[in-house]
Parts: structure tokens; sequence; C-alpha cells
């Protein structure tokens, strides 16, 4: 591909051009609804991302994501409404609520292998659903939360540009943690441990443990995510946290590319734009996303960043069919009648 | 005392009994071999004891202090590397950074450089292709970075588990070099092999296993020589 060769040569070129474009784009973007599209973009970034932390990085098959998002709206939006709270205080320790329910499902279910994993996750995400709706006098049951107020900066209330900017900074910092973490000795043990298991543990890593931490940090920037998302809606009920929305998730991130730090952004984008531009496509949400699914998973398991790795190193050309997602996984080599 | 000492070892995978009282040591600096038949138990005991197989009898001592049923990344950080069956690198992973994962337990970056630079030193090979994904290797280059990234921790006791499988006869020559060269070193060695005849040739004390137990257990020297073992497993007389 030679634009991707082009972007791999010129990458800070990039990143300067694609920065001045996110910063600008409210200015462009005259219309209310098309930045309130831009912000969703942004929310998602946060979701896959994490997920990717999970699923990517780690090859941990988790189905209920958006659980952990809902965790983080209801607490956000409980501690703002009923506490009183701040938002700039709820945001961050709804961010913490989600990542402990995160390590205490992942300490209980961990050491199940991928399919019984994804079972109890996919079981998890319904289970919260259900007891959103049910803990009527803590959540205000199926009526959900309305009135979370609109976050304040020096006595400034946000509007349509303060949503888009912060979720601009916060997904720049999700994105940039998690790229740090990805190429330290923290995120080789997690691919050490997506690779073999076996090894990982005769190589000293800790294999649970990094587990249920991969897991942790996964569900955190989804409780970021939760929070920023019932301060921008304003409202949150179930229906916005249902197993749909694991799907969506898990959708984007394999159509970016699982295992990628550019993947989430690429599948978020596209998977939140194409409803909108093709607006008597809204219907069908479902359907383009479980038929993006199911191309991405036959055709190309590594997701679109196999092809444009815009932030990666740049690496050897990959051989076909070397996805991380589902079906596609490359087994290490096999062991019989090779020679140098 | 030496260094890796098992004493009535009894493992079970479920009704089977897979090894029945096995009894063996590793003196410190040390090669030894254990050489036997498929099924034999082999690579169940070195599974064993790096905690990969859970054990149901017996004692794992290693410097005197018992390991058995320890956890695997515990057992690793006592200084038992192990170079697993099939290698199992990380395919995806380039070949610095497998040696990278390798070096996990190390937290000093000036020692992981060291050590990086010696098995560089010792398989030029690994040099050559630092930059390379693991899985784009050729099976005698993956079998080099298996050993090398068990190095990384810096063992002082290396288990590994049939080195030559799969290898070219030319290729099994120079992988047993440098287990020699490694031993060298002061590393000591426990060596599972189908391939009795390089082994023997390569260890100084050699254990003989058949369906879960050790049946002789002889100078390397003398099991070459030894009757019984050359019907067996040397393909002679």
């Amino acid at each position: 591909m030679k634009l991707s060769l082009f972007f791999r040569r010129h990458r800070i070129a990039t990143a300067v051009v694609i920065a001045l474009f996110l910063v600008i784009l409210p200015q462009v973007l005259t219309s209310a609804y098309h930045l309130r599209v831009a912000t969703l973009v942004g929310i998602y970034v946060l979701l896959v991302s994490g997920l990717n932390i999970i699923i990517g990085f780690t090859g941990m098959f988790s189905l209920g994501h958006a659980a952990f998002y809902g965790i983080g709206a209801y607490t956000s939006a409980m501690l703002t409404t009923m506490v009183g709270w701040n938002f700039w205080v709820a945001l961050p320790v709804a961010g913490i609520v989600a990542a402990l329910f995160g390590s205490l499902i992942g300490l209980a279910t961990l050491r199940l292998r991928r399919v019984f994993l994804a079972f109890t996750t996919l079981g998890f995400g319904e289970i919260v659903r259900i007891l959103i709706l049910n803990l009527r006098s803590i959540t205000r049951g199926p009526m959900g939360i309305s009135g979370i107020p609109v976050p304040k900066l020096f006595g400034w209330s946000f509007t349509g540009r303060g949503y888009y900017y912060l979720i601009l900074v916060l997904a720049t910092l999700t994105v940039a943690t998690i790229y740090r973490m990805y190429h330290s000795r923290v995120g080789r043990a997690l691919i050490a441990i997506r690779e073999d298991e076996t090894a990982a543990a005769s190589m000293g890593i800790n294999v649970f443990g990094h587990k249920v931490l991969a897991f942790t940090m996964g569900c955190f920037f989804a409780g970021i995510a939760g929070s920023y998302f019932a301060h921008f809606q304003r409202f949150v009920s179930a229906d916005s946290f249902a197993n749909l929305e694991s799907f969506a998730i898990i959708t984007m991130l394999a159509l970016g590319g699982t295992g990628s730090i550019i993947g989430p952004i690429l599948g978020s984008t596209i998977l939140v734009l194409i409803p909108e531009i093709f607006r008597f496509l809204m219907r069908y949400r479902g359907v383009i996303y479980g038929l993006t699914l199911i191309v991405v998973i036959v055709y190309r398991p590594g997701g679109l960043a196999n092809v444009k790795g815009v932030f990666e190193k740049p690496k050897l050309p990959k051989r076909p069919g070397k996805g991380r997602f589902g079906f596609g996984r490359r087994r290490p080599a096999a062991v019989t009648g090779e020679s140098v | 005392m030496n260094l890796l000492e098992i004493a009535d070892l009894h493992v079970h995978y479920g009704a089977i009994h897979a090894l029945k009282g096995v009894s063996l040591s590793v003196a410190e600096g040390s090669l030894v071999t254990l050489i036997g038949a498929n099924g034999a138990g082999k690579t169940t005991l070195l599974n064993t004891i790096s905690g990969a197989v859970p054990g149901s009898g017996g004692s794992v001592l290693f410097r005197g202090e018992e390991i058995l049923n320890e956890l695997p990344h515990l057992i690793t950080r006592r200084g038992i590397a192990h170079v697993p069956e099939g290698r199992k690198i990380f395919s995806e992973l380039s070949v610095e950074d497998n040696l990278n994962v390798g070096a996990y337990i190390q937290k000093d970056k000036q020692r992981i450089r060291t050590l990086i630079e010696r098995n560089y030193e010792l398989f030029p090979r690994l040099a050559e292709r630092r930059r390379q994904e693991g899985g784009s290797l050729s099976g005698g280059e993956q079998q080099m970075l298996a050993i090398a990234r068990g190095l990384m921790s810096d063992p002082t006791l290396l288990l590994l588990d049939e080195p030559s499988l799969g290898l070219a006869p030319i290729l099994v020559e120079t992988v047993f070099k440098l287990i020699s060269d490694i031993n060298a070193m002061g590393v000591a060695v426990l060596l599972v092999e189908q391939n009795a005849n390089v082994a023997l040739q390569t260890a100084t004390f050699g254990y003989v296993m058949e369906t879960g137990q050790i049946t002789i257990a002889d100078k390397a020297s003398a099991l070459l020589n030894n009757p019984a073992v050359q019907n067996a497993y040397l393909g002679v007389g």
C-alpha cells in the first residue's frame, strides 16, 4: 500500500496534520448535530481502545464491555444528581468504580478459557442491564436518570464545542497512555500471554495477575467513557448499555484491527459515521454491524489497521490471515520438517 | 547438595499415572540428559519441575528448597528456565522483543542489554534477524531463539525439551555445540532428548526413562556402551 507507506515515512507530519484537523474541526462543523456526531466518535474511541487492551493485546474474549460503560455512566449520574458531586470528581471516580467491578469480575472469571470467558462476560452484561432496570430505589429503574448536570469549568458551562474538546483531550490521553503501555514491559507481557500462556509463565510472567490488570485497565476507560456519556447526553437509561452496545464496540474493534493502536480509532470513526451519513440506514444499524463483523472476520481478520498502521512502528509485511479476531488467528508455526 | 534433587515424584493426568516415583538429580553446572521413547514421561517431568503440570506426590528440591507445585512464574524467578518442546516462541513479536520478554524478571536495563549482547554473540544468526518477527524465522532459528529467550532470565538451571526436534542433522550438531557452550558458561542443563546418540555424547550423566519410571542411571559414556541402551535407543547391535 503506497498510501500507508507515505504515512509511515512522514509520521510526524501526518500526526501534526491530523491534530490540526481535529482542533479546527468545530470551527468547520457549524451544525450542532455534526458536532454531536464528532463527539460520539470520541466516546467510542475510549470504549474501543479499552476493549482493545482486553481482546487485542491480551487475547481475552469479553463480550460484555457495555456493562462497564453502563456502570461508569450510572456511577457518575448518581453521584452528581443524588449526592451532588462535581463532574470533575465524578469522572475519575466513575472510571475507578468500573475498574473495581472489572477486577472483581476478572478475579472470578479470568481463569476460564476463551469460550467460557466469552459466555460469562456476556452473562454479566445482561445482569448489569437487569439490575439497572430493577434496582429502582438506586437507579430509578426503567425511568432512567435525567437532569444530569452540564460540566462546568471556571464557572463556564460546556456547550457543543466544549464537549467536543473535552472528549478530544480524553481520547488523546487514553490513546497516548495505551500506546506507552503497549511499548512497555507490561505491554510485552500482555502480548506474550496472548501468544502463548504457558511460554509466558515460563518467562516469569504472572499470567493471571496480568490478565486481571489488562481487564481492569480496559474497564477503567469504559467507566470514563460512561461518565462522559452521562454528562453529554444528560440522561441515562439501561437501553444504552445493553448487549447490542457491546457488539457495536466489538465490531468497531474488529473493523479497525485488534491489537493495533490506530485500529480502534479507525473502527469507531467509520462505524459511528456510516449510519449517521446514510440516515436511511439508521434502522438497519444492527444489520450493518453484524454484516461488518462477518465480512471482517472472513476476509480481513487483521482489520483495517493491518494495512494502514499510520502510527505503528514500521514492520515487515504481514502474512495473510494473521488477525487475532476469532477464526483467523494464526497459531505458532508447525514444528515438523523445518530447517534453516 | 545437588542443585536439583527430585525424589519419588508422582504425576497423574486424571486416571493415568504418568510419573511413577521418579528420582533424579542435577549437580551445579552439570549437563544431564534424560532419554526415552515417546510417551515415557520426559516432557511431563520437565513440565512438573517448571510448575506447568501439578505433581501428586514426592518432592522437587531446588537449592534445597521445595518447589513442587509452586506457581510457574515464581519458579522462573528462582533461576530455572524452561525451553518448551516445539519452541513456543512469540511469533508476532520481533526477535529482540522475544528476548525482552524473556528478560521479564530482570529489572536492570543495563543487565538486560548485557544479556541480549551475550545472546547475540552466542547466536549471531539472531543478531542479523533482530528486527524480524519471530514467526518468520526458520525452524532452526526459532529453536535458537527459544534457547536464547530462556537464557535471558539468567538461569542457573536450563530445562531443554527436545531441542533437536524437526531440525536437519547439520543443525542438530550446531544446536548441541551451543548447548555445550552454554553449559561451559556455568549453567546447569537438564536435556530431554529422543535423539539419544547426540544427547549422550554431549552430556556427562544420563537417565533412561520408560513408562513413567527411571530404569537406568549412569555416566553418559557408560550408557553409550550399555547393550540395553544401544539396542533400544541407539540403533546399534
